[in-house]
């Protein structure tokens, strides 16, 4: 037999590179942060789930009876609550599984209760675990309690805590609850619809057209960006409410429910879909459009076989994004949505109207279904989208053409003059001594601390907390994503890595909120101390918004060759010199794109940090919530425009910062 | 560093005369749903004659401060809750968080301000009542007439022109809500709501904002509370405000303290304080009912007739329904009325 000798040879180790102090330190400091995520989200998301799982129940077994004759004498046998209930069926199976807050009146199962009787009764627990009320006193344990039949009505058991699925059976038997699931599925998806469509058009006209003052259009039409969510509830109020300006318009209809939810949807959500539109129509080739022209076909055939094809995974994306911000958006309901039920708006409603904070971990559970679904689905489509632009592709220009050029520049200034339009109503709101029966002007709408939402003061920490976020998120972000790039190997812990980073997008405000609660209030938490404090803000902030820092973070780290790192081992330099004196003067914009973005997103958000905030900690975005929400709309519109300054001023800063740092540090770009 | 950086300084607002003594001052950390304008005054008389106890408020809306104190149950962070609804404090004694106290000078208050167990667990403050906010220009322009009683609101002419609160999310829906079921009887009380829903508008999450909607002529009528409508009409808002002729429901401010609190002697110093005569005269510049008889004087802009059209509330029912109640009203009217 033939045979090659190289079949024996015993198989060799593996070879692994050897890890030098620095791909050590590295990996620690990839553990470190992943430990950070870990805590900030993986860990309270698991506190929400178990919450949604843990049920109250009446344990009617473990309580007993006993009825006097009419003279008070107790002959009979005692009487399990439970063969009451299979005697009389006073109670149903869902009856029997409650809120925390349940209580289950015992005279149903006596059919002849009278409260006039003279039949006396006794009641017992089996144990001290079975607790029941006479009115409000409390009552446990094995000891037989006698009652007359007037004070016996006033007694209720109080449910035992157990786990299992009956919140969600419960939530599925609520038709006011299940509502709110097609709701909010209907109000996103139509939404959507008109966001993208819109977007579309203006980020079309931004690419292909030569009209003028482009770079205007784009500030204004970034400007949603910088408000809170539920701004534009307000404007849309002062427009079209009862006492609206512009009442007439709606006929008849009101502005209360889906149609102000859908319209403050589109204005939010604007900015989102443009750039993500405006991005996608950027990379295209014009090669193609040459072809289609020499090919004789039409404007209108290029449009739809050239044009939208090519930025078909950015629309889709861009309907996913919008999508999910309506969707997991809770200012904007409340403010606006009337009788109206959202998911998002359900979930405030059990925690803080009824204290029901298991049926808010349930509502939370159901609205994370559709916001990881659109989420998994765009990060499908976006894996795809690789290698449209190829190294031979030539970017397109558009032609002069000035039919086209006026039609565009009269798009863009309708979609302008709204936005501006609600940003003014707010504005003018605010200034208005008392709309509608005293139209002067005064400033009284901006004594903030005569009003409930904490003030002035609540602006102030709205401030420090943007400030904190970005200067601690840009840090954490910005080393991990450098960690998790440019270490060698790894590749089980960096993909884990990777997938914690992204996940966070996934999770809508509201459910993170409520998750940090459940994780952090709970006594035996060692990290207790942060509820109540400015840091729960900064560390559900930071978390709330870590994925896209990170994916803009990576993005920079991507484009500088790993050469770098080569030639940096090979000289034998430790990898924090290379991190200080190339890498992090080389990402400057990005770092600066970073924590603009925390800032201005720290300023607006609402919905995570809602359930947070304490006295102490009260933030001006919550602050126009809770005005609004007490009835002082003009002063939560005022507060709403002095985050949006605030947003402007620091908008403006970041420029002047960028191109400061820009000259000095990327001279080297040009060549 | 970074923690102690990121650490914040709990802002408390120190009243009064502290600076000096401020070494022996107890710190009492003391919940409160009071409206925000006036906890600075509270703090102040209190301080006048106890400047050792220094008050740290942690003040927010009733639903939330509730929501905060079960939140916290197993970890209490206040000492003392004063001014939150007797309603909340009910529910909250029957999970044991309060710690029963006898507050001297106790039998001096109307009986029905004090809970009924020996020792109290809570004692009330001031009642804060049921009312309807009438805005008479808006009214006028709709060709509404005044309506006198809560079964007027279900006539046609009214419909779609009366906001009330969601008693899911608002204690002043709530008080509405158990005050026409003991009044009307459980099957007419749903049958009245039933009939009521027609002409609602909507339902708000708060109970102040019917009545500065009605203020600001958003709605012509908004089912609130007096206190609210009496401010609002002070602020120049053409209302009147209506006390329907079959007596309205309350709720009271109450005070009670937490179970656990490492602060007992100072916790029990200041309950006593909120049952003297003083306490319930300061109480009286916002609410027309106090708990210390005889004190009250007229509050301006507040119906005259409000203290004897109070209904003969039963606390208990009304907390150990309250599940109950929310379920088949949230079964009945949430979301039913959604706009075409």
């Amino acid at each position: 037999m033939a045979t090659t000798p190289r079949m024996h040879l015993p198989a060799g180790p593996k070879i692994t590179p050897k890890l030098g102090s620095d791909g050590w330190i590295m990996r620690g400091f990839i553990a470190l942060i992943a430990v950070y995520l870990i805590i900030a989200l993986a860990f309270p998301l698991y506190a929400m789930l178990s919450k949604a799982f843990s049920t109250y129940q009446f344990d009617l077994s473990q309580f007993e009876f006993q009825v006097s004759d009419e003279s008070g004498q107790f002959i009979t046998e005692s009487i399990s609550a439970q063969s009451l209930n299979e005697k009389t069926s006073a109670y149903s199976e869902v009856d029997l599984s409650a809120g925390s807050g349940g209580r289950l009146s015992v005279t149903a199962f006596f059919p002849d209760f009278s409260f006039r009787s003279p039949v006396n009764y006794k009641i017992r627990g089996a144990d001290s675990s079975a607790v029941f009320l006479v009115g409000s006193e409390r009552h446990r344990g094995p000891e037989w309690l006698e009652l007359d039949s007037n004070t016996f009505r006033r007694v209720v058991l109080i449910p035992n805590s157990a786990t299992g699925l009956g919140n969600f059976s419960r939530y599925f038997e609520t038709p006011a609850l299940v509502r709110s699931i097609k709701n909010s599925l209907l109000i996103s998806t139509i939404s959507t619809l008109i966001t993208v469509t819109l977007a579309f058009g203006f980020a079309y006209a931004l690419s292909r057209s030569c009209m003028r003052f482009k770079g205007v259009f784009k500030l204004i039409a970034m400007a949603p960006i910088l408000v809170p969510s539920l701004l534009p509830g307000i404007a849309l109020v002062y427009l079209f409410g009862n006492q609206g300006m512009l009442k007439g318009l709606m006929m008849g209809e009101s502005i209360y429910g889906p149609y102000g939810i859908v319209a403050g949807s589109v204005f939010f959500t604007f900015p989102h879909a443009m750039l993500i539109i405006t991005t996608a129509l950027a990379i295209s080739d014009a090669r193609l459009y040459e072809a289609s022209v020499s090919l004789g076909a039409s404007r209108w055939k290029t449009f739809w076989t050239v044009t939208i094809p090519g930025a078909r995974y950015g629309l889709i994306s861009a309907a996913f994004v919008v999508f999910n911000l309506v969707i997991t958006d809770f200012g904007l309901p409340k403010v606006i949505g009337g009788q109206f039920n959202m998911l998002a708006v359900d979930i405030y409603k059990q925690v803080i109207g009824q204290q029901n904070f298991e049926m808010g971990a349930v509502v939370s559970v159901v609205l994370l279904i559709p916001a990881m679904l659109a989420f998994t689905i765009d990060r499908v489509v976006q894996r795809k989208q690789v290698a449209l632009l190829s190294s031979r592709s030539v970017v397109y220009q558009p032609k002069a053409n000035s039919g086209f050029d006026w039609i565009c520049f009269g798009y863009c200034s309708v979609i302008a003059f709204f936005i501006i339009g609600i940003l003014a109503v707010c504005q003018f709101a605010a200034l208005i001594k008392f709309w509608p029966y005293d139209l002067s002007l005064s400033l009284k709408n901006y004594a903030f601390d005569l009003m409930d939402g904490g003030g002035w003061r609540a602006y102030q920490n709205s401030i420090r907390m943007a400030l904190l976020t970005a200067f601690f998120g840009t840090i954490i972000v910005f080393i991990g994503a450098y960690m998790v790039e440019k270490t060698q190997g790894f590749k089980t812990g960096r993909s884990l890595f990777q997938f914690l980073a992204m996940l966070p997008m996934a999770i809508p405000g509201m459910v993170l909120g409520l998750a940090y609660i459940f994780f952090f209030n709970n006594p035996s938490n060692p990290l207790n101390v942060l509820y109540g404090t400015m840091s729960i803000l900064v560390l559900c902030t930071v978390t709330h918004f870590y994925t896209v820092s990170h994916l803009t973070a990576v993005t920079a780290l991507k484009q500088m060759d790993n050469e770098f790192e080569s030639v940096s081992s090979s000289l034998k330099k430790p990898f924090y010199k290379l991190f200080f004196r190339v890498s992090v003067p080389v990402c400057l914009p990005s770092i600066l794109d970073i924590s603009i973005y925390l800032f201005v997103n720290a300023m607006t958000t609402v919905s995570a940090v809602v359930f947070l905030y304490s006295s102490g900690t009260a933030l001006a975005s919550v602050a126009v919530l809770n005005m609004d929400d007490a009835g002082d709309v003009a002063p939560a519109a005022a507060m709403g425009m002095m985050i949006f300054y605030t947003n402007v001023v620091a908008r403006v800063v970041h420029l002047l910062l960028s191109k400061g740092l820009l000259k000095r540090t990327q001279v080297w770009r040009q060549r | 560093m970074i923690k102690s950086l990121l650490k914040t300084i709990p802002i408390s607002i120190t009243m009064g005369l502290v600076s000096l003594s401020a070494a022996q001052a107890t710190d009492l950390t003391v919940y409160t749903a009071v409206e925000a304008e006036d906890l600075a005054r509270y703090a102040e008389e209190f301080n006048k004659s106890h400047p050792d106890i220094n008050i740290n408020w942690v003040r927010d809306s009733t639903g939330i401060i509730t929501a905060k104190l079960l939140a916290e149950k197993d970890n209490p962070q206040a000492d003392v809750i004063w001014g939150l609804a007797a309603t909340s404090l009910l529910l909250m004694k029957s999970e044991d968080m309060l710690e029963p106290y006898a507050p001297k000078g106790v039998e001096e208050l109307d009986p029905k301000f004090v809970d009924k167990s020996d020792p109290p667990a809570w004692t009330g403050m001031d009642a804060w009542v049921a009312s309807v906010c009438y805005n008479t220009v808006e009214a006028e322009k709709a060709g509404l007439t005044p309506p006198t009683s809560w079964k007027d609101l279900t006539k046609p002419e009214y419909e779609g022109h009366v906001i009330m609160p969601n008693p899911n999310s608002s204690g002043t829906g709530f008080l509405d809500v158990s005050g026409w079921l003991q009044m009307f009887g459980e099957e007419d009380g749903w049958a009245y709501m039933d009939a009521l829903h027609v002409n609602i508008a909507r339902y708000t999450h708060s109970g102040s904002k019917p009545c500065k909607l009605a203020a600001a002529g958003e709605i012509p009528i908004g089912v609130s509370f007096a206190f609210r409508g009496a401010k609002s009409k002070a602020d120049g808002a053409p209302l009147e405000i209506i006390v329907p002729s079959e007596g309205v429901g309350w709720d009271m401010e109450a005070t009670a303290i937490v179970a656990g609190t490492a602060e007992l002697e100072a916790a029990k110093t200041l309950v006593d304080w909120t049952v003297t005569k003083e306490a319930s005269e300061m109480y009286n510049t916002g609410y027309a009912v106090v708990a210390y008889p005889g004190v009250a004087k007229p509050v301006e802009h507040f119906p005259p007739n409000l203290e004897e059209k109070m209904i003969d509330n039963d606390f208990e029912f009304a907390a150990n329904n309250r599940a109950a109640i929310l379920k088949e009203w949230q079964s009945r009217y949430d979301g039913k009325s959604e706009a075409k």
